[in-house]
């Protein structure tokens, strides 16, 4: 699994990071995003529905998104 | 960040002859704003409590700009106040008559997606419960309906639209349900008057002039006869309902009169703007990839779109359309002074980063939205080459 330390990093930067990322990861893989920016919170599972990926979750700072059939 | 592409003798700042997009902040003045408004400074200046001439010139154009008002909102002149800006009519509309239900409670119930000044009076006042939105930024009827039944609500809040992302709101629903339970709601109509029609069922309403083309610094709000309202400042000898202290007569005045020309022409704006609204959300969904056209596409206000660009900082947008010579703004929270995202668009749950407002006026044309059309791509594809995207 993918881990993204984007603490102290503005949006869209962490989704920016995500996007990159999913990139390199396979169909069912996960990446792990960190980012304490308000505006991730509502914008990382709106990209997972843009991009067809899919949400998994949020703990915290931690966001959860598992590489779908969508595009990169 | 440097925007090299910028032609020589291109406009490099949205000076005096940039195409202004931004009509739900302030839409630039009516000619009829200026006119009423230099004819009122020289009858509007004294003190309209006054016994002398002078004041009985300015107290007769003062009754004057309330009857005119009251006319075009459809009410009584004597339910009509003049405050200093929407946000303060809003705020005065929502605690008035919250304020004159003490002994109900201090719950205040209100949608997700209302004016951050409505936010702040509801939090002020007491117990503040929001009710939600749909992705199309539409309230959440059954959720409201039960949040205003419940024991202790002292009033409700509902915006008429949303001043974001254009989505008109079910008012008349939601005042049927308030009135079911008793509960007087008070409607911010701050996008809607002077386009659409005054909705039904409500306590209290509040307005902008500057919304419409009317003067800056001037609030409406309309409190019907028969509801209990009770000013939430500490007020003074004036006779009714009003903001404390001497206001502008000259711009109560061009106010009223600014909306009567509006309304007048309402029909055949609101037709050519609505157009240029669908030519914007459809040419925006076809050229710019990887972006989220918000907002309901057929309940809407006819001259306001919004949409959100993936991987793209709303501010650098911002500052590439403006020295291109478009104003617009943006619910991004680079944007914003809290750094926060807009709460409207946090609550639909759509895209933050890389949002666009374009509200559209009376002075815009369409060549201006195709010019618009025309560099925002280019734009947008700068931005993402910039993060490698």
């Amino acid at each position: 699994m993918t881990t993204l330390d984007c603490r102290g990093q503005r949006c869209p930067l962490p989704v920016i990071a995500l996007a990159k990322a999913i990139r390199d990861t396979p169909v069912g893989g996960i990446v792990r995003v960190l980012a304490d920016d308000p505006a991730a919170a509502g914008d990382i599972p709106a990209w997972c529905r843009m991009k067809g990926h899919e949400f998994v979750g949020r703990s915290g700072v931690t966001f959860e998104v598992r590489r779908s059939g969508g595009t990169t | 960040m440097e925007d090299t592409a910028v032609p020589a003798g291109a406009p490099t700042s949205a000076g005096p002859d940039a195409t202004y997009l931004d009509a739900a902040t302030a839409v630039p003045p009516h000619p009829v704003t200026r006119q009423a408004l230099l004819a009122a400074l020289e009858d509007g200046w004294a003190d309209t409590d006054r016994l002398y001439a002078s004041a009985r010139r300015a107290r007769r154009l003062l009754d004057a700009a309330h009857e005119s008002m009251a006319e075009s909102l459809g009410v009584r002149p004597d339910e009509v106040s003049f405050w200093p800006s929407g946000a303060a009519a809003a705020q005065a509309g929502v605690l008035g008559l919250a304020s004159a239900r003490a002994r109900t409670g201090t719950r205040l119930v209100h949608s997700a997606i209302e004016h951050s000044a409505v936010l702040h009076a509801a939090a002020r006042h007491g117990d503040a419960v929001e009710v939600g939105v749909d992705m199309p930024g539409r309230l959440d009827l059954p959720a409201w309906t039960a949040a205003v039944t419940t024991p202790g609500v002292a009033a409700a809040a509902l915006i008429s639209a949303s001043h974001e992302a254009g989505t008109v709101q079910p008012v008349a629903e939601a005042a049927a349900a308030c009135a079911d339970a008793g509960v007087p709601l008070h409607v911010d109509a701050a996008q809607s008057v002077g386009r659409l029609p005054v909705p039904p069922g409500w306590s209290s309403l509040s307005a902008s002039a500057r919304k419409w083309g009317g003067p800056a610094g001037v609030g409406v709000l309309t409190v019907r006869k028969g509801v209990r309202w009770v000013s939430p400042h500490p007020g003074d000898d004036r006779f009714r309902p009003r903001a404390t202290g001497a206001a502008s007569v000259p711009a109560m005045v061009a106010a009223a009169a600014s909306l009567r020309a509006v309304l007048a022409e309402a029909d055949v704006e609101n037709r050519r703007l609505s157009a240029l609204v669908d030519l914007i959300r459809s040419e925006v969904a076809r050229t710019v990839p990887d972006v989220e056209v918000v907002g309901d596409p057929v309940r809407r206000l006819p001259h306001l779109v919004t949409f959100s660009c993936l991987y793209v900082d709303g501010e650098a947008l911002l500052h590439a359309l403006d020295r291109r010579g478009f104003a617009v703004s943006s619910g991004s929270s680079c944007t914003a002074s809290t750094l926060r995202p807009s709460h409207v668009l946090e609550a639909m749950g759509v895209l933050s980063h890389g949002n666009v407002r374009v509200s559209l006026h009376r002075g815009v044309t369409e060549p201006d939205v195709r010019r618009f059309l025309a560099v925002l791509p280019g734009l947008v594809a700068e931005i993402r080459a910039e993060v490698g995207l």
